[in-house]
């Protein structure tokens, strides 16, 4: 360890901590190569910063896929790539069954839910599908929409908004540096120009991506600082969970300790954005983890299931919120 | 009954399938265990229905 990296805490704790100024890439560098002795302060000065900077509210979320499976892309990581031998087979969700969705998310106390499509961009006959959606669930849920359904062209941007979708998700997924060995179908500028548009537009961005996919600690902190740059309202953040049949299948699951060394670390980039905690959580962490991290950074989970896997029973997430005096983030507020 | 992994389709009888069990407690089924189909499966928050076009639908949560 330098003398550098035992210094980023204290640092942090002026620059972040009392300024609200973000880390540079180079402190996150030094975070991220902190030794495991100094986890615990790290993560209860990420913690400190949450508190200080977004309050105690954790934002709950549901996410659903309403189109599964056959993407023409090639990220690397997804089992819904129709170029992998994945065993996921394409299915659409109809209208009736994503309200009931939408309800099942409302009833754990959550206040967002996001409609999610395995596609390159939206085409008319999914365009046509979400607004139906939309409008079914407006009429029954009191829950905010948001839609993740890849690259968006200007006019499918202005008709998202107008349909009440208040945030867009779109990942940058990882460093711009190593995102070429993760897609080649497309590329990382197309994702930003998509973000673009989305906050030109007026909608909240929201934009994250997933470590463990092989890339070194420069270029995790070069995707946080990207990030940081982007200043997005909300920032998923996903470890990755190893697919069968995809070209990271076989990678191991990141360590616990550098996860949580993570959330710590994206936190004291982005010491107000809203960072939740995503998929791959339950395999790096275990059941500690949703503990670990809540006190470590992270103001927002995904409860319940993920698009192709199952997390945690929802009512685990909702209980330990309790047990951890953090209340669910109400509807309509802003974090 | 039980003839095929509902991980990954092979006989559930084969030996290997130590890591299917522990992949399978956060996946729903993709494999029909009695015919070995591929099964269109959704997950919803709370839930999955994963469907085999010859023996119809498994649910769990």
């Amino acid at each position: 360890m330098t003398t550098t990296q035992s210094a980023v805490l204290s640092i942090a704790r002026t620059q972040v901590l009392e300024n609200g100024e973000g880390l540079s890439e180079q402190q996150v560098l030094d975070v991220l190569r902190l030794p495991d002795s100094e986890l615990d302060e790290l993560l209860a000065l990420a913690h400190e910063v949450r508190m200080r900077w977004c309050g105690p509210e954790v934002e709950v979320e549901g996410i659903i896929s309403l189109k599964t499976g056959g993407c023409p892309e090639d990220c690397h990581f997804c089992s819904q790539s129709g170029l992998f031998e994945s065993p996921v087979r394409s299915a659409w969700l109809d209208v009736p069954m994503l309200v009931e969705a939408a309800k099942q998310t409302a009833k754990t106390g959550a206040t967002e839910f996001c409609i999610v499509a395995a596609v390159r961009g939206p085409d008319a006959r999914l365009m046509s599908q979400v607004a139906a959606g939309i409008a079914a669930i407006k009429d029954e849920v009191d829950i905010n929409i948001a839609c993740s359904l890849g690259m968006l062209t200007p006019e499918q941007v202005t008709e998202l908004a107008a349909m009440g979708v208040h945030r867009y998700n779109h990942n940058l997924e990882t460093a711009r540096s190593h995102f070429p060995n993760v897609v080649t179908t497309h590329t990382w500028e197309e994702r930003w120009e998509t973000l673009r548009l989305v906050r030109e537009a007026g909608m909240e961005v929201c934009c994250g991506g997933i470590v463990g996919m092989g890339e070194t600690l420069e270029q995790r902190a070069e995707f946080a600082a990207q990030l940081a740059s982007l200043t997005p309202d909300e920032v998923p953040l996903n470890f990755l969970n190893p697919r069968p049949g995809t070209p990271f299948g076989d990678l191991e699951p990141m360590p616990g300790p550098d996860a949580l060394r993570t959330v710590a670390a994206f936190r004291l980039a982005m010491p107000r954005t809203v960072l939740r905690f995503a998929g791959g959580r339950e395999i790096t962490l275990g059941d500690l983890g949703a503990r670990q991290g809540l006190l470590g950074g992270i103001n927002a989970v995904i409860v319940g299931n993920y698009l192709t896997t199952l997390g945690r029973p929802a009512e685990s997430d909702i209980d330990l919120l309790g047990e951890l005096e953090m209340p669910l983030k109400a509807l309509n507020d802003t974090l | 009954m039980t003839l095929f992994c509902d991980r990954c389709g092979r006989p559930a009888a084969d030996p290997g399938h130590e890591r299917c069990a522990r992949g399978r407690e956060l996946e729903p089924p993709r494999y029909c265990p009695e015919c070995a189909r591929r099964m269109v499966v959704q997950v919803t928050p709370v839930g999955w229905v994963a469907r085999c076009s010859r023996h119809g639908e498994l649910t769990g949560s």
